[in-house]
């Protein structure tokens, strides 16, 4: 009965893992980490997001062996970071140094150093483009060869760094001005989440949850189960630079600092209506930010998470998108696939255990019948 | 032995961090204390807490036993195991008595532990109250004022509801009279076995992030009523089809050929230790 009482589990796992790189090759053909790494950009982001681990090749090696699944991609790597000490921190990042490759704002037309679509499929129509089928690596080289040689293009490989677009609404007063809060954040992978949790803790979770979660409970806030209805302040797209300070230093000077590399984030400043509470019950209309960055180009995920930072930052009980225990404990990926799937494991003594006391009400009820 | 990963597959400083929350765990006998739980390669909600304790306190002279609802051969087991000693390469076993740490998913072997061993039982859902209180920050101000109406309506609930408690797996237990705990999804049956043992139970829940644990010789109740006492699962009149035990947990199966239930040991290496000892065969 069932793969529990009987023996032999060694050999059917064996057998089993032969089959799944039998389904993985099957046609008889291999899949190059370096061709997933070419040509999967959007998996690529989404599961380096969703690991919170940067690295582009083993975000690929991954997906080859996932199959292409990215919860069982997200999976690997986030087993992988266990197996690694952390030995720095960087420092801190000053989004305004961003390199910027895409830059949209929905709010204003005219900002400053202008609108930057870059790269996106926001204008595109979905339609199917069959000439992919026949797509060889010489056409692209050839397309790519034109397309550098445009003087658009060249102009626009320089760095470019721009203000953001919220510095304009603070200078106008419609944003209350803030502080810089450098404090080191708590690090949700070294030490577990409490409640009520910090900023830093609520960020890092959003930040690294699945994608469809987050954006979900963020599309039921704005559809009505929450109180916003916000607006894209900013959205970037760039490269940030990553620096960590050496070891043996005790002060801060920026001149010793490593830097150690460059990541590709997507950043959204989300402007929230908000009316404020004034002395003798006077309300006034302020706007609050939400803040979002993820790892690569995660859109509608950075979006997503600007909405419900916002919400977290104003608790309401009436909705579970503003519950803090209820976003953060149900938005991560391994967690919840791996309580999901983990009911396919056997549970034959609790059931039997509950089997026993359905019998023992079943007994009690038919004693009852029979005693009037 | 795998040896592109460090022993026991953790970096050191994790392995640390993992033995200082359970050193807490122990100091306080059935208090969640909160670790920062690791990503496994393996699920979570697949034993993930069990192993981050049973890596974070394996040595190279452990002998270890790992069972899943009483089964050494369990497809989950030998996973684990299989994880456990390609990282460590630690001799297992599957005698009871021969190991120094069993990790176990819903089962206390029936063979008694000894003072020489650790249990580890893992965890699905640590928090005993959560069947009535889905918030983290209330239950934890429930367990620090030591409140636990709840707990006790929810049975006096189940007795007015159908006469008589039906929890199933995981009946809550009283711990040294102070903290109401989640004993795992342990049978009944088990729930006596942790009072007073000899050796350490740790439970650990990966997913959730928590680490408990029972000392040897710890005073655990399981929670009842003076009318309703607490009642095991029975198996009167039943016994081992195999080696023919009595008292112990017995799965219960179909016999394909005759259409008769038939009732089986469920923990595998006792009965076949059993079956050994009188030599049948």
């Amino acid at each position: 009965m069932g793969y529990v009482a009987v023996k032999g589990g060694t050999l059917a796992i064996e057998e089993s893992i032969k089959r799944l790189k039998y389904e993985r090759i099957q046609q008889g053909q291999t899949i190059e980490v370096e061709k997933i790494q070419a040509g999967m950009r959007g998996l690529i982001d989404q599961v380096m997001s969703e690991s919170s681990l940067y690295d582009e090749a083993l975000a690929a090696l991954a997906i080859k062996q996932a199959e292409g699944n990215p919860e069982e991609a997200v999976f690997l790597l986030r087993a992988f970071r266990s197996t690694v000490p952390r030995k720095h921190y960087s420092k801190v990042i000053e989004s305004r140094d961003m390199k910027v490759e895409r830059r949209i704002s929905a709010s204003f037309k005219d900002i400053p150093g202008g609108q930057i679509l870059g790269a996106t499929t926001d204008y595109t129509h979905r339609l199917l483009d069959f000439q992919l089928m026949t797509e060889t690596d010489n056409s692209v080289q050839e397309w790519l060869h034109h397309y550098l040689s445009e003087k658009s293009v060249q102009k626009l490989s320089g760095e470019l760094k721009l203000p953001k677009v919220l510095d304009y609404l603070r200078k106008e007063g419609l944003i209350s001005p803030c502080e810089n809060n450098d404090r080191e954040p708590d690090d949700v992978t070294r030490e577990s989440l409490e409640f009520p949790s910090t900023r830093s803790q609520r960020l890092q979770v959003l930040t690294r949850g699945q994608t469809g979660a987050v954006t979900s409970f963020a599309y039921a806030v704005i559809r009505g189960y929450g109180d916003l209805h916000p607006t894209v302040g900013e959205l970037r797209v760039g490269k940030l630079p990553v620096t960590v300070a050496p070891p043996t230093s005790e002060e801060n000077d920026v001149e010793d600092d490593y830097y150690i590399g460059e990541v590709k984030a997507t950043e959204v400043e989300m402007l929230m209506p908000f009316t404020v509470e004034k002395d003798y019950g006077k309300k006034e209309m302020e706007f609050e930010i939400g803040y979002g960055l993820c790892l690569g180009q995660n859109e509608t995920k950075a979006i997503a998470m600007g909405i419900l930072d916002h919400c977290l930052e104003h608790p309401n009980l009436e909705f579970p998108s503003h519950n803090e225990e209820f976003v953060l404990y149900h938005i991560d990926s391994v967690e919840s696939t791996g309580f999901i799937s983990h009911l396919k494991m056997p549970h034959y003594v609790t059931f039997q255990s509950k089997l026993d006391s359905v019998r023992k009400t079943k007994k009690v009820a038919r004693e009852e019948v029979k005693n009037g | 032995m795998n040896t592109t990963y460090n022993f026991a597959f953790f970096d050191e400083g994790s392995k640390r961090e993992i033995r200082r929350a359970t050193l807490k765990a122990i100091a306080i006998p059935g208090y969640q204390v909160p670790f920062a739980s690791r990503e496994m390669p393996i699920g979570r909600g697949w034993g993930t807490g069990g192993l981050q304790l049973t890596l974070s306190l394996i040595g190279k002279k452990d002998v270890l036993k790992v069972i899943d609802q009483g089964s050494d051969e369990s497809v989950n087991a030998v996973n684990i195991k299989k994880l456990v000693s390609n990282t460590t390469g630690v001799e297992v076993t599957e005698h009871t008595s021969k190991a120094t740490l069993i990790q176990s998913r819903h089962r206390i072997p029936e063979v008694p532990l000894t003072k020489e061993q650790i249990l580890v039982l893992q965890v699905p859902l640590p928090e005993p109250l959560r069947y009535y209180e889905p918030s983290e920050t209330e239950t934890k101000k429930l367990h620090a004022e030591k409140e636990y109406s709840g707990a006790w309506l929810m049975l006096f609930e189940q007795i007015m509801k159908y006469g008589g408690m039906t929890t199933g797996a995981d009946h809550p237990v009283l711990v040294h009279d102070r903290y109401v705990m989640a004993p795992s999804p342990i049978p009944r049956f088990d729930n006596p076995k942790m009072n007073a043992n000899e050796a350490l139970i740790l439970l650990g829940a990966g997913r959730e992030k928590k680490v408990y644990a029972v000392p040897p010789y710890t005073k655990v109740v399981s929670l009842d009523f003076e009318d309703y006492p607490f009642q095991a699962e029975t198996f009167a009149d039943k016994h081992c089809r195999l080696c023919g035990q009595t008292n112990v947990f017995l799965d219960e199966l179909v016999d394909e050929l005759t259409d008769e239930t038939v009732y089986q040991c469920n923990d595998t290496s006792n009965c076949l230790e059993k079956l050994n000892s009188v030599g049948v065969k």
